[in-house]
């Protein structure tokens, strides 16, 4: 009995003092879920999102299929043009050349206008970052200090506007399409405007404030490349001029890879194209004024309508169907090997 | 891995270096090269140099910080275990360096001190014999032997005030047996109080001392005072022994002390009622030599008893005396002052004499002293045993007492196959000793063809890494001081290093302190595990320092062996939860953490590279250089920090009842470069999943709306928000153990990804720093696109099923070891509750006394043990008690 009451007071002021918290974090016993790898979730997460991936693989085929897109490729059909552009003293020497095309059947719906261009690399790191964000938003900045050279200022000092390589090799040719309809040719009414991410056209982009824009852009000169200054993109749309133009605005969102294209115009549905291209024969006449060739690069025009999953690239498509497959042939090869061992096992208890 | 990032580096330079002469020669009319830059090969080179920076988050920084912080988090844990706590000095565990614990789990060898690390370095009358009858087992009313525990009444002292109150004995017949005045009895304990060579300080009145050179001496000494035998205190000539309540002062006349040879002391006194007697003490062997042939029949009865006590560990001696003649007497002490004055051969004369004396003497009966184990040793042996831990016990105490430990505490056990002694005493036997060992163990080894011996010829010997070898049963080693300084010089290393490795437990005995660092550093030199040592003396603060890990046991031989260790706790028990729960745990843990975070690096590099095949090798980023700095830093960070603090496969109950669950992780299993290869593969898959997927969905498409997808903004916030996603899905797959924290970290992380992308993106921030959040807007336009999240899901099923897949299947066809632990405890959980541990202990003590009686034949003579066999040799360490000293004291006296 001694021996308690001797130890027993000690144990308490222990309590108070070194020993450890009786917590279940510090005892590491917090509550857990434990989740196992059963056969039971395998394979139903094997089955179900397989189910999942073929259910979604078919929407994404069937509705990438009835996307209508045609798409010309004109880097050789204007070979003379390509010859002229490349070149570069002929810069300013206007060269023409059209295409035609026939449709079979209308394309119903909205109809989107592209230009796609190939091997060029817009992603090349010195390429991406030869720009000027805060000159687009119109702010007055010195652009010597930025990426944009050796396309920011002209030997003599005046600065370029708007500056860096992007902007330099803006793409400047100028498609129309034409719709011949009985030996009349009529041509396609096409919106230039409200083709960019709205975020761009509104916040991004901003002319520099002043009474108007050619003074906006006094003491400034255009890239090299560019046939005309900046404040001269659209003369009919204020509010399409300068950096807030929407084939600049596009053509600065930089593609991902080397193979892009880019959305030019959008078929106006009026009058006779209310329903989108009716069938028949159509021409694009092209202005070629973007030299290719150099760099072995191939130019487009695309002719396209969208679906709720955009174009009609059948990548993702083709990709769920695959996975689906491939979950669900897995979830059967993992039921057989399961089955196969359990037998085993119950052989083995028996005996 | 660097060599990993050099080649990557190197290879997009090449790359970047033909691109620029195939295209980007060509590319100049719109992308001149830069300043400087002439030819496709300085851009290669310059290229180089930008990948390395690009590249170099496959080993970040954030890896050594989480690194530091897992590990700081699991040793906190270790400090905060009630588990590990002793109450009763007060003391938690502690874990004094960070560094280590991921090698708590990975233990191959365990060195042990054995006094105050397995031992309590408390002797204790346990039982005796007196007359023929033995005392101190407890029976109940059926005749049935009750193991003795907690609540076992103990014996009321009560009647003697001097009794001490810390000494528990459970017999009441030898209490009544005094009581009644038994004659033999009596005079065993007066013996007892009589024969020794302990000091008493008394501060208090009746608050006495013993000063005892060996504990062992202490325990008899304070066995007889609580059974009403107290030695008072002593002068050079008298002893005052408190016999009964009723003081005596004994003359003492002469003392016959104790030596290695003798192995027995005498006193030899006179009462006051004026009889001369010889009081004597000693081993067994010795003493029966010595005794008068009419306590035959006694002595047949005492060695059924002694081998008994044997049997169960307990230290033996036996008592005896002899009434003395007068006249013989005056004589014997006149010769023995002659002797003692004798200036030569004095040591001689004097045990002739002694020799003399000694002979003829009465059997009284045997004591008993267990050398107090400390709690749950036996138990924690086993279980370090079955998780594949090979103990060596590395102790200053004598042969016969270590191998008499190494049996009470399961070490060495019957199963064992043989249990080899080395004792030679040149080289060579000790050579022979060994080499015949290891034939018996694993004959083939001493063939030409044998793996290690090839192995021996090609590589030079130093530096030479002995792989496991597999002995064809269990085997135990003892090996002497004597004989392990031969076996540890140059040319015979090897041959101990491959003998003793094979064998289950080695028993190293009379090792200086030097030796057992020379032991360590010998297994830590050819073999390549992680060792572990044990002590709590300053004699072993060398062992600690050189083995991997040091563990001190905070306790009664003072701070030293704490001080100099990496953990230190109160107990030798808590080692297997530190072994098998947090060891496990934190190298699980830490295995998991680097799995996952080498993973999840290569995922988020590698996109890096395959870009470069796209964007002209130039270097460029494929993610928002926001989101790079934050990847690390923030979107993922904390959920792999919470993994690697929470996780737990199994609870620690489960890791201490299968101890096998620790094996894989000596093998170094979880974390290899196999292990490591193989999730560097899986990031490269998870990398071309990542960055095909978003490639393909946007190849040569549009938005729902007409608009271009394509642009390399929505491209990189499309491939950051799979990689994310991905990530953070592994992680939850990796999770065994989810607990609150987890949830809030990934979910948390997650959200703070999207809120974070949504804020960088937004006009405000755009128009205030213009320069630092380009990407305005892309997070609005591209989220909203239902294609954009099909193909985030795709790669989410794509990077996260294939590896569910391959998890499952594994598991099914090829279980490791633990796997079908994990399986048998999830049976094992359906079905009754675990058992309570409390069972176990019972289960496992009646098996050590089972053990016992098979012992009594073959072990009883090595185990008995004397009480003063503290060795005189240089090589003692742990005892501080020498008869000469102390005789010499008593002559000061």
């Amino acid at each position: 009995m001694k021996n308690k009451t001797s130890v027993l007071p000690r144990e308490e002021e222990a309590q108070s003092s070194r020993c450890p918290d009786n917590s279940a974090f510090k005892q590491q016993r917090l509550p857990a879920w434990k989740p196992q790898l059963t056969i039971a979730s395998v394979l139903s997460s094997f089955f179900l999102t397989g189910a999942f991936c073929l259910i979604v693989g078919v929407c994404l085929v069937l509705s990438a299929n009835s996307v209508r897109e045609i798409q010309v490729d004109y880097s050789d059909k204007c070979s003379d043009c390509s010859k002229l552009r490349e070149n570069s003293s002929n810069w300013n020497k206007e060269c023409h050349c059209s295409i035609n095309f026939t449709l079979k059947e209308d394309i119903l719906g909205d109809v989107f206008m592209y230009y796609g261009l190939q091997n060029f690399y817009q992603n090349h790191r010195r390429y991406v970052k030869s720009r000027s964000d805060a000159q687009l938003l119109g702010r007055n900045v010195n652009i010597q200090g930025s990426y944009c050279a050796p396309f920011s200022a002209y030997r003599n000092g005046t600065p370029m506007a708007p500056c860096g390589a992007i902007a330099n090799s803006m793409f400047n040719d100028t498609i129309d399409l034409f719709y011949n309809y009985n030996s009349s040719v009529i041509q396609v009414p096409l919106l230039k405007t409200g083709n960019s991410w709205w975020t761009d056209k509104n916040v991004k982009f901003r002319n520099p404030e002043s009474y108007n824009l050619s003074s906006a852009f006094a003491g400034t000169a255009r890239p090299p490349y560019w046939q005309k200054p900046v404040y001269l993109l659209d003369k009919e749309d204020e509010r399409n001029n300068g950096y807030v133009n929407d084939d600049f605005i596009i053509w600065m969102r930089v593609s991902a890879f080397a193979t892009f294209r880019n959305l030019y115009r959008r078929v106006r549905r009026v009058r006779r194209f209310a329903e989108g291209l009716p069938a028949g024969n159509y021409t694009f006449h092209i202005s070629y004024n973007f030299p290719v060739t150099k760099f072995k690069g191939r130019k487009h025009v695309i002719l396209s309508t969208v679906v709720w999953s955009g174009g009609s690239n059948p990548f993702l498509g083709i990709a769920y169907l695959v996975s689906g497959t491939a979950a669900i042939l897995t979830g059967f090869v993992i039921t057989a090997i399961h089955l196969k061992l359990r037998k085993k096992k119950t052989y083995f208890q028996k005996q | 891995i660097f060599a990993f990032l050099a080649l990557m580096c190197l290879i997009l330079a090449i790359g970047n270096g033909i691109w620029e002469h195939d295209k980007g020669y060509y590319f100049q009319v719109y992308l001149p090269w830069a300043e400087g830059v002439n030819s496709a090969s300085y851009s290669g080179f310059l290229m180089f140099w930008s990948y390395v920076i690009i590249l170099n988050t496959v080993v970040p920084i954030s890896l050594y910080v989480s690194v530091e912080i897992i590990r700081l988090g699991n040793s906190f844990y270790i400090d905060w275990d009630r588990k590990m706590y002793y109450p009763l000095n007060d003391t938690p565990a502690q874990a004094r360096t960070t560094t280590l614990n991921e090698e708590l789990g990975q233990i191959k060898y365990i060195f042990s001190d054995k006094t105050g690390t397995l031992t309590q370095n408390i002797m204790c009358f346990n039982k005796c014999s007196i007359n023929g009858k033995s005392y101190g087992d407890v029976y109940d009313m059926s005749g049935q032997r009750i193991e003795i525990n907690e609540n076992t009444e103990k014996v009321d002292f009560s009647y003697n005030p001097l009794a001490d109150p810390k000494f528990a004995f459970y017999d009441h017949s030898l209490v009544e047996a005094v009581k009644l005045n038994d004659v033999p009895t009596h005079r065993f304990f007066r013996l007892l109080s009589l024969c020794h060579t302990v000091m008493p300080e008394e501060k208090k009145e009746g608050n006495l001392v013993y000063q005892a050179q060996s504990p062992d001496e202490g325990a008899l000494v304070t066995a007889a005072r609580n059974f009403g035998f107290v030695f008072r205190a002593r002068t050079p000539e008298t002893i005052t022994v408190v016999e009964m309540g009723e003081t005596k002062v004994y003359k003492l006349l002469a003392i016959l002390d104790f030596n290695n040879v003798r192995k027995r002391m005498s006193v030899i006194v006179r009462s006051p009622e004026g009889d001369l007697t010889l009081y004597c003490k000693g081993a067994d062997t010795i003493l029966y030599e010595l005794l008068h042939p009419s306590c035959n029949s006694l002595k047949e009865e005492t060695t059924e008893h002694l081998n008994e006590f044997a049997g169960e560990g307990l230290r033996t001696l036996v008592v005896a005396y002899k009434s003395l003649e007068e006249d013989y007497f005056q004589d014997w002490i006149r010769r023995h002052h002659e002797a003692s004055t004798a200036l030569e051969g004095r040591e001689d004369k004097l045990s002739e004499l002694y020799e003399e004396i000694e002979k003829d003497l009465m059997l009284l009966g045997a004591t008993a002293i267990e050398d107090k184990l400390q709690d749950g040793v036996p138990q924690t042996i086993e279980t370090l045993a079955k998780a594949n831990i090979k103990i060596w016990v590395l102790t200053g105490d004598k042969q016969e007492t270590a191998m008499n430990i190494g049996y009470s505490c399961n070490l060495l056990n019957d199963d064992m196959e043989e249990v080899f002694v080395i004792e030679g005493s040149t080289s060579d036997d000790v050579l022979n000793e060994l080499r015949n060992a290891r034939k018996k163990m694993k004959p083939d080894s001493f063939l030409d063809s044998d793996e290690i011996n090839i192995q021996f010829e090609k590589s030079s010997k130093k530096q030479i890494i002995i792989p496991d070898e597999q002995a064809n049963g269990v085997y135990g080693l003892v090996i002497t001081g004597h004989s392990l300084a031969y076996a540890l010089e140059g040319n015979l290393e090897l041959e101990l290093v491959r003998t003793a490795c094979m064998c289950k437990v080695v028993i190293c005995c009379r090792v200086t302190p030097l030796q057992k660092a020379q032991v360590v550093e010998l297994v830590k030199k050819y073999k390549k595990a992680v060792t572990l040592a044990i002590g709590d003396g300053a004699n072993d603060v060398s062992m600690i320092k050189t083995a991997h890990i040091g563990v001190g046991i905070s306790g009664q031989e003072g701070m030293q062996a704490v001080l100099s260790s990496d953990f230190s706790f109160a107990q030798f028990r808590y080692l297997q939860r530190l072994l098998l729960v947090h060891g496990r745990w934190s190298y699980i843990r830490m295995c998991k953490f680097l799995k996952y975070f080498f993973y999840k690096n290569f995922a988020f590099t590698l996109v890096h590279f395959w870009y470069g095949f796209f964007s002209g090798f130039s270097a460029q980023t494929v993610y928002d250089e926001w989101f790079i700095t934050l990847y690390n830093l923030v979107y993922t960070s904390l959920p792999v920090l919470g993994m690697s603090l929470f996780d737990q496969d199994v609870d620690d109950r489960w890791s201490m009842l299968f101890p096998q669950l620790y094996v894989p992780g000596q093998q170094n299993l979880y974390f290899n470069k196999v292990v490591f290869v193989k999730c560097m593969l899986q990031g490269i898959y998870s990398s071309l999943i990542l960055f095909f997927i978003p490639y393909g969905a946007m190849y040569n498409t549009m938005r729902s709306d007409g608009k271009a997808i394509a642009d390399y903004q929505s491209f990189a916030l499309m491939a950051q928000t799979c990689l994310l996603i991905v990530v953070s899905v592994q992680i939850g797959l990796d999770t065994s153990y989810w607990t609150v924290v987890n949830q809030f970290f990934i979910w948390g992380s997650l959200s703070v990804y999207f809120a974070i992308t949504f804020t960088m993106y937004s006009d405000g921030m755009y128009l205030i720093f213009t320069a630092s959040f380009p990407f305005i807007g892309t997070a609005r336009n591209t989220l909203s696109q239902p294609n954009v999240w099909l193909a985030i899901f795709l790669s989410i099923i794509l990077c996260v099923l294939p590896v569910v897949g391959f998890r499952f299947l594994k598991a099914q066809l090829k279980p490791t070891p633990s796997d079908k632990v994990l399986l048998k405890i999830k049976e094992a959980k359906k079905r009754p509750p675990p058992p309570s541990p409390k069972r176990r202990l019972r289960r496992t003590s009646t098996r050590r006394s089972g053990y016992a009686f098979s012992h009594q034949h073959g072990f009883g003579a090595l185990i008995m043990s004397g009480r003063n066999m503290r060795p005189k040799s240089p090589f003692a360490t742990t005892g501080t008690f020498s008869p000469n000293s102390d005789k010499y004291k008593h002559k000061g006296l």
